[in-house]
């Protein structure tokens, strides 16, 4: 008989990050071996090594797998339209100013149907923490193609390869005028959740970017194996490059991702701006909304 | 509860619609508005963003109306009172949040200055073409509240109800303006905030870890709790269970969809306004709303002029509608003349209730102008006959 030096064998064990986990929605829906999981363990850990009051944690997320995050987080989660997670955000940061409003959701969601946004709320630098989970392709409804497909992979509506040109997203949030931009890989846990909890101690539109593997759909579309497959490809070609240009981190098919802190420059934020403004052309005839929010409301 | 004073301005003003319905917003206790410049409803927001800042509230001007209505409700969650101001194209975009907050149960107002339709329409003339959208513009079945004001006077009292209506029901509450009440002025009261009555945002006292967001334990409302009060709650556009978790079943869908029609057409008595005059013995009776019903009155009193016994009911509430009043109406008289600025949507509603014991005559207007009262005149008289 073997006796185990281990004292949690045989016992239940608590997920690590199950304080900050719906563990009665567990299972999730997501695949074997897709990335979404991952980045939730990395926001939580982040979320609890920050030591932010979590009760003043909202999470927005729209529509697709990634989607899914806000319904898996013990936090007060909204579930909203497809495209309207940064909208929504707004109107909580906004209507309550005191709080750390955090938007996860996908590729297709953020920058496809919800791309005007995006660029909205990094122009005006509001106070969003934006992490998107980038899978290359629309998983959700089954493989389509999306603004970040590489040029020349497949996916179910574009059967013989992509032929637009993708987004480059950290240079899309860069030029739009976010103050944080980093992008990582889930094989990169210890560098996302140390990029997310810096950003969580910042303020302004900062933007995260995870690229994370769907073995079902698009490593399937592409014949690129599973997820452990995304993992080895991610160890072995990734390249770290801190302070890169980001014109320069555009993905190819199958190239190098290109990962790192690009831009990490703080600047007046929309309600610094706002405050900021009326003051001087008020005086004291400026009432801003207090920090807990401009609510009539009885008990 | 009584009004907060910050937002009231007191007073005898002369103000058009559009600013009289921003005065009616503030005084309601609304601090969050977002939206996006569109004629002829502009100056509704132009109005607040001059004086929110004094207020404590807060105007941003959004990229779109996709976006607008989508900061309404994420602000409508954080408890305070929301609105967003459009007109039909914008309306058209607002339908897919709307239904987010149909969904989720979400208090907050939308205002549509309705201008001529379809599309870009006539962007600076007069329409009433979006009655039917505001009840089902979003896809899905669900119940909203719809008003509509008749003045300047009317576009402050009523959206104060606007308000007051969105919180007694968590929905959003549609406010059909038109261009020709948006941009008329005249003289508007507005009383001492004590004079007042605000519906506030009722917030659970249930601790938060007895707290379901969709759990109804009285009449057909779940209490509400706010973000950043501890109560960790989710809430989803998905079908879901009273834990505001994504059930996608027969059985919860039939709870969910249940509930939110039901919570206004259970209601619609308490819910329905209307103002009528010499129905009684009337032998037509002419149903208008907004605008068109000022223009109405004019071909009722000529109508009774040239000895015609003729009554008068205006809808103040469009959504629900009076159906049970109308059907009531319809045994005692012989006809309906029901003129509004399209080609015919509340008319087939009064045709409805009717349920063929009254004869219904619409008097369309595609729009760009209001009636000429002869013309309604005219239709009350081949009614009578």
């Amino acid at each position: 008989m073997t006796v185990s030096t281990n004292p949690t064998v045989g016992q239940e064990m608590e997920h690590p990050s199950a304080p900050l986990l719906r563990m009665e929605r567990i299972p999730h829906v997501w695949c074997p071996s897709c990335g979404i999981g991952t980045v939730v363990k990395c926001y939580a850990t982040a979320l609890e090594r920050s030591g932010v009051d979590l009760d003043k944690v909202s999470v927005v997320s729209g529509i697709g797998c990634s989607g899914r995050v806000a319904g898996y987080l013990k936090l007060d989660g909204f579930h909203t339209t497809h495209g309207r997670a940064i909208p929504f955000a707004t109107g909580l940061k906004l209507g309550r100013p005191e709080l750390l409003v955090t938007v996860i959701s996908g590729d297709g969601d953020l920058v496809g149907i919800g791309g005007n946004h995006f660029i909205h709320a990094a122009r005006r630098n509001l106070d969003l923490l934006v992490i998107l989970i980038n899978n290359f392709i629309y998983g959700m409804t089954g493989g389509q193609n999306a603004p970040t497909t590489p040029l020349g992979a497949k996916s179910s509506t574009m059967p013989f390869g992509n032929f637009e040109t993708p987004f480059n997203l950290p240079h899309l949030a860069a030029s739009s005028g976010a103050s944080y931009v980093a992008r990582w890989t889930c094989l990169h846990i210890r560098r996302l959740t140390w990029s997310i909890e810096e950003a969580i101690g910042k303020r302004g539109f900062r933007f995260i970017e995870a690229v994370a593997p769907c073995p079902t759909l698009y490593a399937r579309l592409n014949k690129l194996g599973s997820g452990l497959d995304a993992m080895r490809f991610y160890h072995d070609t990734a390249e770290i490059r801190n302070g890169a240009d980001t014109r320069e981190v555009d993905v190819s098919f199958q190239s190098p991702i290109i990962c790192g802190k690009f831009v990490d420059e703080e600047r007046p934020t929309f309600l610094d701006l706002m405050h900021d403004h009326y003051s001087n052309r008020l005086g004291d005839g400026y009432v801003p909304m207090p920090p807990e929010g401009g609510m009539l409301h009885e008990r | 509860m009584k009004a907060d004073p910050a937002g009231v301005l007191t007073g005898s003003h002369y103000l058009d619609g559009d600013f009289a319905c921003g005065e009616g917003a503030m005084a309601a206790g609304c601090r969050f508005v977002a939206g996006y410049p569109i004629t002829p409803s502009t100056e509704v927001v132009e109005r607040i963003s001059r004086r929110f800042p004094t207020l404590g509230g807060t105007f941003i001007q959004m990229e779109d109306e996709l976006a607008s209505m989508a900061a309404v409700v994420g602000a409508a969650w954080t408890g305070s009172k929301t609105m967003t101001v459009t007109s039909g194209p914008g309306f058209s975009l607002m339908m897919e949040n709307i239904g987010l907050a149909a969904m989720m149960e979400t208090p907050c107002v939308v205002v549509n200055v309705q201008r001529g339709g379809p599309s870009t329409g006539l962007p600076t003339m007069v329409g009433q073409g979006d009655v039917m959208q505001a009840r089902w513009g979003s896809h899905g079945d669900y119940e909203v509240i719809a008003l509509s004001p008749q003045s300047p006077q009317e576009a402050f009292d009523l959206t104060i109800d606007a308000f007051n209506l969105a919180e007694i029901y968590r929905v959003p509450v549609m406010f059909l303006m038109d261009e020709c009440v948006g941009h008329m002025t005249e003289k508007v009261v507005i009383p001492e905030a004590e004079a007042i009555e605000i519906e506030p945002r009722r917030l659970t006292e249930k601790s938060p870890e007895s707290f379901d967001p969709y759990q109804v334990e009285e009449g057909q409302l779940p209490e509400f709790a706010r973000a950043g009060d501890g109560y960790r709650f989710h809430t989803t556009g998905l079908t879901h269970d009273e834990h505001g978790y994504p059930e996608m079943s027969v059985e919860c869908q039939e709870v969910n969809v249940s509930r939110l029609v039901g919570k206004i057409r259970d209601n619609a008595d308490s819910i329905v306004r209307f103002e009528e005059e010499g129905v009684e013995d009337a032998d037509v009776v002419v149903v208008s709303y907004g605008i068109t019903a000022r223009v109405a009155r004019l071909a009722v009193e000529e109508a009774r002029s040239q000895g015609l016994k003729v009554g008068f009911l205006r809808l103040v509430v469009i959504w629900p509608f009076p159906e049970k009043r109308i059907r009531e109406l319809a045994g005692s008289v012989g006809a309906f003349v029901v003129p509004e600025i399209n080609y015919g949507q509340i008319a087939l509603e009064v045709e409805r209730a009717a349920a063929g014991q009254a004869v219904t005559w619409p008097v369309h207007h595609a729009g760009g102008a209001v009636h000429s009262p002869d013309a309604i005149t005219e239709i009350i008289i081949k009614a009578a006959v």
